[in-house]
This record gives C-alpha cells, structure tokens and sequence, in this order.
C-alpha cells in the first residue's frame, strides 16, 4: 500500500494531496487473494441527490493500513474462521426433519451467489432480511430452532452467504413495493434520537472523513457486513451496530431484528448501491 | 480433544530454488489458560498447544514451544528457504496428548 501511495505522490503535484493527518478516505486499492478487484468508490446513487458528494467509499478506506491487510488475504481475515464453521453447519443435519441447509440447496452456499447484494427485499408485502430468510428456513423446512439474531452461528451463515456475492455491486430495489420502506427507512436516518440528538446524518453524511474522537468516521456503508470488528473479536450483524450508534446517542434503541432496522437497513444499503459486496469484512 | 481444532496452512504451491517463502499457519484452538473458572466456581483445566514444529523433508525448520497466555486460535508466520521440491510437514502438540498435522508439497522448478 506504501508503493501505491508512493506512485501517487510521483504523480500528483502536491497541492491535491490531502494534507497528513486530514480528513478524508485513503488512496488504497482493495483487492483480495492478489485476484479479487473490489470496488471501493464509485458514483453516488442518484436517489441521495448529492448528500455525500459525487462519490461514495467502502468504510475500507478510512480504515488503517494494518486493518485493512487483514482484508486482502482470506487466510488472514479472522471473520474466516467464523464462515469456515458455517460452512460446516450448512451440511449438517439439524432439528426434526433430519435435514441441512445442504438437502434443499444441493449445490451448495454457490447457489446463493448474488443473493446478498440484492438484500434486503419484499417478498409477499414484507421487509425481509437475510437472517429472516434463514430463520424461517430453519423453522418451517427443518424443523430446527431459530438463531439467535446476532450469534456467531448466525452470522457466520450470512457472512457464508454474502461471501458468495463478494464482488458483486451492491443492488437493492427502493423502488415499487419496497417504497414504503425505504421511505421508512430515510426518515429514521435523519432523525435525531437520544439525549444527544443524534441523527445518523450527523455523523455519517455531514462528518465523514473527520475524526469523531479517536475514530475516523466513514459513510457508514453496510457493503461489507457482516464484518469482523477487532474490538468485538467477532462477526457484527447490521442490526447490532445500529442497535450501538443508536444506544450512543444515549436513547432507548430499537431492538435487533425489529421491523424499524429492517426498514433502516434497506436505506443504509441502497446509499451504498453500486459498491462491491465486501463480506466479510475486518474493521476496525 | 478440544472441539473445533482445525489446522490451516498457506504455502505457495511453486517457488524458484533458494526462494525465501512465506508460510502462514493458523489452528483454531480455545487455548485455554488453567486460569479460568466456569460457572459454578470450577478451575476450567488448562488445554493449549504447547509445541508447534514444522519440517521441509525430513529437516526442522521451526520448532516452537507455546506458553500459557497466548491467545486463541494462534498464528504463525515465518519465511523459508526451500532447495528444492519436497514437503512441508506441520505438527501442532496438545497438553492432551493429541497432535494435529498438516502437510503441504511445493514444486520447485
């Protein structure tokens, strides 16, 4: 990475270059297993209407060079591990019917490929995400308990199936019967909640790229999740960082796996629309 | 035998005679202690990895003893020379008695 921001300094003259210590995301390419290109920036979605700028950025870029190396090399992600197990649990047999996630789908976590960049979508008049999907799955097809929203089990099975899109653009519909949702979801993004009136705009549309204490504030993209934060040491779903921005704001938060989060989740993801499925990603 | 232990190693699969390679291996392991208690006020018995070895035909090229306080899951990475075509053996050592092994072949050429 120090090479490429070595070629940049050859190349640019000096009054483009931000200056140390300031703002903004990094010039660093993300690309995984030397064979995966991800897309970190591109054009913003014409529905935000200019509210980042012309572009967006993966919160990949506002991250440390030592951060984000764990995200170039599948064998050094730690999220791997959790995917790993989950690759394990979708071919074993669980609950009364004596199936796996593997006796339905016969070729395998491959068959998901794409899934996760179109998610969250409406199927029959209702929001849902991935882990809902999984979940009824497991109830009504297996027989088996459901997993708990925010376990490792559970997030190791959507990381499994996100994986499976990696690369792929971020594409959810916000549009026809999603419409309500989103415009849900949009309301609540720039609603000031908890003692310390704050809206996610706040933070991720009016600051990113400045420094909110000792962290550096990204757009709050969700391309990559679940993504693997170092100070958890585990895979954290969408809904649980909601649930902790939301909660440090000092407010009463909705609850994970709420139809409010559904709703917030389709906003978030279609601000990232056209960015690379990163999951699973490490942050920091 | 501690549940989940799995052992993964990278090593290139082709490297040019006397090339220094990288080799990353990672097990996933609990690596517990002997400090902790559970829930009823039980010492939970220490299990860690207390030796890693790794050898290219036959000859040692690290051997490593692991000691208490080393996290879970442990990583190593370390570079080799490799003359010539052969085999990487790894062998992880449990405090019970189980050992773990893994191989990889590299072609020099």
């Amino acid at each position: 990475m120090n090479k490429f921001k070595a070629l940049l300094i050859g190349a640019c003259t000096a009054g483009l270059l931000p200056a140390a210590g300031v703002a903004g995301p990094d010039d660093d390419k993300l690309m995984v297993n030397d064979e995966l290109d991800l897309a970190t920036e591109v054009a913003a979605p014409a529905h935000l209407d200019g509210a980042l700028g012309s572009t967006i950025y993966s919160g990949w870029r506002f991250r440390t060079d030592e951060t984000q190396a764990l995200q170039l090399d599948d064998f050094d992600n730690p999220a791997m591990l959790t995917v790993d197990a989950a690759l394990d649990a979708f071919n074993t047999p669980d609950g009364s019917e004596g199936k796996s996630c593997a006796s339905c789908h016969t070729g395998g976590p491959e068959e998901f490929a794409g899934l996760s960049a179109s998610m969250p979508k409406v199927i029959d008049g209702k929001l849902v995400v991935m882990e809902d999907l999984i979940n009824s799955h497991r109830q009504e097809v297996m027989g088996a308990e459901p997993l708990k929203w925010s376990g490792q089990e559970m997030q190791g099975m959507v990381a499994l199936i996100g994986l499976q899109s990696r690369g792929m653009p971020v594409n959810v519909a916000i549009d026809g019967e999603a419409a309500p949702f989103w415009e849900q979801g949009k309301e609540m993004y720039y609603t000031r909640y908890g003692q310390l009136e704050l809206s996610c705009a706040n933070c991720h549309e009016d600051n990113w790229g400045n420094m909110i204490r000792a962290d550096h504030l990204s757009q709050g993209q969700i391309n990559g999740f679940p993504t693997y934060r170092l100070k958890q040491a585990q895979l954290i779903s969408r809904h649980n960082r909601f649930r902790g921005c939301i909660r440090d704001t000092r407010a009463e938060t909705f609850a994970e796996g709420s139809d409010e989060f559904r709703a917030l989740e389709l906003y978030v993801a279609s601000r990232g629309n056209g960015l690379s499925v990163e999951t699973p990603a490490v942050r920091q | 035998m501690a549940d989940g232990v799995k052992p993964r190693v990278k090593v290139p699969k082709s490297a040019s005679a006397g090339e220094a390679i990288t080799i990353k291996t990672l097990i996933s392991h609990p690596m517990e202690s002997g400090q902790r208690k559970d829930a009823d006020g039980n010492r939970i018995p220490s299990s860690i990895i207390h030796r890693f070895t790794c050898d290219f035909n036959g000859e040692n090229v690290i051997d490593v003893d692991l000691l208490p306080a080393i996290s879970t899951n442990p990583y190593f990475e370390f570079e080799a020379t490799v003359p010539a075509s052969g085999e990487f053996k790894f062998t992880w050592h449990d405090d019970d008695g189980s050992v773990y092994e893994d191989s990889k072949s590299i072609t020099v050429g």
